[in-house]
């Protein structure tokens, strides 16, 4: 059967031409749930629950959707998305990297965020019913994945994620830019009796910037989500290589607008997965912008009579770029489709979290040496908008767990799993 | 860049699981019988006909290929399960995989009616070995190089030259070789080349042993004099050849065979570091299982775009480049992270032996199927560098 439509909410309706059958109805019931009709020919043959716009990501050539125990396997069309396409649309108007690294204020900064708010991009991973957009985990990787393309310089992946805490705890989500705490595995903040936050936290992503943050923090009965606002923490001056805001956040007692508890599985797992996989796919998108920029430049530059893309040396540097940028695709492709058909964060989600994010921080690491081996001089200078990448993918190797950092938790957890359980392991993704 | 590089995120189908399982049952039983050891790489023949006949009986050679010609129409997918599982266990395939990966795909598309009836029936049996005999003495990777000669005869050609490092030709039953039907013209030097389906059993074929560092005999020298070869066993268009080998390279490189020869390094350094690895061991083991997971990922990935159609051949490049590159590394890493094991650990001897052979091995991983240097003139082009 083909889905031809999914309805979820205005802004993520894509129609295909030629189909038998039509979605008819849409509800929203959960951040996770949607319901819908399938109509063919005007009569009504099926009423699902399932996630219907996770069939429409353009990554996912062939999906599944589930029913109970019935399975039906569905080919989407993998044409162009319309969420990722208006998110491209406003990057390139708003955000342009060349535009922007010749501007030395943040003058770009206002008119950009409320092009990304009123296409309900930062409050994407909110329900309907909780005033966001009602975007699937996929779309939300998908846009993510284009924001990397365009080294996105503001906390568009942050408020995403924020939203997505608040709300899996039920707790709303309000407007304007969010961050979230903590964003190094170690760090808690404590959640008192008398019902504040305290704790001191470091590399919190924009947080200077943010108007809000969101908090999961240890309480005696539990994990806690809490949102907060910036301007009741003490947020210390940091920044990160890129010169993107990284902050010191100490609570002292602060108390929380609104906490909810958290519901079981959601938990500092859970949230460092999530942001490394955030991390990854905004590597990938910024990888596949540095390959591109490499290729244009070795094609274009000239020396000893001919473009240097022309000697051997270099197409082979050029060709390994490719493999990185591969690597990180794929690696954070994967996870993401992992996390975005599953409810819960097992021993699959974090075999694919953390391998995305060891494969992409590794990749940031090679991949950024070559691409400033292929221009030269010229591309560290802060002129040229490479820096705007490569700092950028360098940067985010250090949030929600450092490649090491998951590597030790990968290899602890498959030592303990023991030699015969590997395969198996690796075998059934 | 011509274009963007592609990785759909493909999941082998359910269908694979239980057929997974078949083949895990299929295998434990071989063990148990005696048939091979999986923990002793190199050690006794990597190749055994009658092993390879009760695979045939399985279904599982062939296993795309129509049933016309005694295949299994069944998915490339399902082929890739097969592969890995059959890898992962150390199992000797060496008898038929040359010819269930490569040759029979070429016949399938280039032979006559009657030769294809004839042979490919008997290759689902796993009763054939194939050799490819590409390179020659002065030909490696420059395969446009090629010297050895086929002169037009009655109703057939004559062969005069050799190839060499020839896999399997000691044990093969068919060679599918490129000679040289024509000189190259000015304008086109990948001109005048024609493959040929040749019965090893010719007179005049002679098979000469090279013995490799490793102490295996894996390839060989092959000498034609005089070989005659009927018409009918010309593959594909004369003078052509160098059109007919672009697609089918994108199976031959990206498979899990790429990554996967020595995977028992992987279970060896898992039982030496223990359940309870240091931080550094479990930090290495940790980077080892992310990198091998993402390449197998790569590599699912290029075999249902396959299926589905398209032609990944960059993809199929980068996989093998990353491949086998990460593999031949592998003996090293793992030589280095158990470095501070006790020396007492249980497995000591089968971890030094394992390392001992594959570390002797390593060297071919990234020069046979096209060297690292060749693909990445491959992924350059691509890239629209060329």
């Amino acid at each position: 059967m083909a889905i031809s439509g999914a309805a979820n909410g205005p802004n993520w309706i894509k129609r295909t031409e030629n189909s038998p059958d039509t979605i008819a109805s849409s509800v929203i019931a959960d951040p996770l749930e949607t319901s819908f009709d399938v109509i063919k020919e005007g009569r009504l043959i099926r009423h699902i629950v399932g996630l219907p716009s996770l069939l429409l990501h353009p990554t996912m050539a062939l999906c599944e959707w589930s029913q109970g125990n019935e399975r039906t396997p569905i080919v989407t069309n993998d044409s162009d998305h319309i969420v990722t396409e208006s998110a491209a649309r406003i990057f390139a108007d708003l955000a342009d990297p060349q535009t922007i690294n010749r501007l030395d204020n943040g003058a770009w900064k206002a008119p950009f965020w409320q092009a990304l708010s009123d296409a309900g991009l930062p409050l994407a991973w909110v329900p309907e019913r909780l005033g966001g957009a009602g975007a699937t985990l996929a779309e939300g990787f998908a846009v993510l994945g284009v924001a990397g393309r365009f080294a996105v310089a503001v906390p568009l992946a942050e408020t995403l994620l924020a939203g997505w805490l608040l709300t899996r705890a039920g707790v709303a989500a309000p407007n304007g830019s969010m961050t979230i705490a903590p964003s190094r595995p170690s760090d808690r903040i404590i959640f008192d009796n008398d019902g504040t936050l305290s704790g001191s936290v470091i590399g919190i992503p924009f947080a200077a910037e943010a108007q809000h943050i969101a908090v999961l923090a240890h309480g005696e009965e539990g994990v806690v989500v809490a949102l907060v606002a910036a301007s009741d923490c003490t947020i210390c001056e940091g920044r990160t290589l890129a010169g993107d805001p990284s902050n010191i956040v100490r609570f002292q007692r602060v108390k929380p607008l609104r906490y909810a508890r958290a519901p079981l599985g959601l938990d500092y797992t859970a949230l460092m997965l999530m942001g490394s996989v955030s991390r990854s796919v905004q590597t990938a998108g910024a990888l596949e912008s540095i390959l591109s920029l490499s290729v244009s430049y070795a094609n274009e530059r000239v020396a000893f009579e001919r473009p240097i893309g022309k000697f051997q040396a270099v197409q082979h540097n050029l060709a390994r770029l490719a493999g990185e940028t591969a690597i990180a695709l794929a690696a954070s492709g994967s996870a993401a489709s992992t996390i975005g058909q599953s409810d819960s964060f097992d021993e699959t989600e974090f075999f694919e979290g953390a391998s995305a994010k060891i494969r992409c921080a590794e990749a940031a690491t090679d991949g950024a040496a070559i691409a400033h081996q292929v221009f030269g001089a010229i591309g560290f200078t802060k002129e040229h908008i490479l820096h705007r990448f490569t700092l950028r993918i360098l940067a985010w190797r250090d949030d929600f767990g450092s490649e090491s950092y998951w590597a030790a938790e990968l290899g602890r957890h498959v030592a303990q799993e023991g030699a015969d359980e590997f395969w198996p392991m690796v075998a059934s993704r | 860049m011509s274009r963007k590089l592609q990785f759909d995120q493909i999941r082998l189908p359910p269908e694979c699981d239980a057929l997974r399982q078949e083949v895990r049952a299929f295998l434990a039983d071989e063990i148990a019988q005696g048939t091979f050891d999986p923990h002793r790489p190199g050690h006794g023949d990597s190749h055994d006909r009658t092993f390879s006949k009760r695979i045939g009986a399985k279904g599982w050679i062939g296993m795309t290929w129509s049933k016309k010609y005694g295949g299994h129409e069944r998915s490339f997918l399902e082929r890739y399960v097969v592969t890995e599982e059959f890898r992962v266990a150390n199992a000797p395939v060496r008898s038929h995989f040359v010819a269930d990966r490569q040759s029979g795909p070429i016949l399938l598309k280039y032979a006559p009616e009657h030769v294809k009836v004839n042979i490919l029936p008997r290759i689902c049996r796993g009763e054939l070995c194939f050799v490819i005999g590409m390179s020659e003495p002065g030909s490696g990777s420059d395969l446009f190089a090629v010297k050895t000669k086929a002169t037009k005869v009655d109703k057939g050609w004559r062969i005069n030259g050799s190839k060499i490092w020839t896999s399997n030709a000691h044990i093969a039953d068919y060679m599918i070789a490129l000679f040289r039907t024509s000189p190259p013209t000015n304008e086109n030097r990948r001109h005048g080349l024609t493959q040929f389906l040749v019965d090893m059993k010719t007179r005049g074929i002679k098979v000469n042993p090279i013995y490799q560092m490793s102490g295996q005999h894996d390839f060989n020298e092959v000498v034609f004099e005089d070989v005659f070869v009927p018409d009918d066993h010309v593959l594909g268009e004369i003078d052509g050849a160098w059109k007919q080998a672009t697609s089918e390279l994108a199976y031959e490189r990206s498979g899990p065979e790429r990554f996967l020869e020595t995977f028992y390094l992987m279970l060896e350094l898992i039982r030496a570091v223990g359940s309870e690895p240091d931080t550094r061991s479990a930090e290495g083991l940790g980077r080892l299982v992310a990198q091998l997971h993402t390449l197998r990922r790569m590599s699912v990935s290029v075999a249902g775009m396959l299926q589905a159609g398209k032609e990944p051949v960059v993809e199929a490049a980068i996989v093998k480049d990353l491949g086998t590159i990460w593999e031949q590394n592998l003996p090293n890493r793992v030589r280095e992270l158990t470095a501070f094991v006790p020396p007492e650990i249980a497995n000591r001897v089968t971890l030094e032996e394992q390392l001992a052979f594959a570390t002797t091995i390593a060297p071919k991983l990234t020069i046979q199927g096209g060297t690292t240097e060749i693909l990445r003139g491959i992924i350059a082009r691509g890239l629209g560098l060329r």
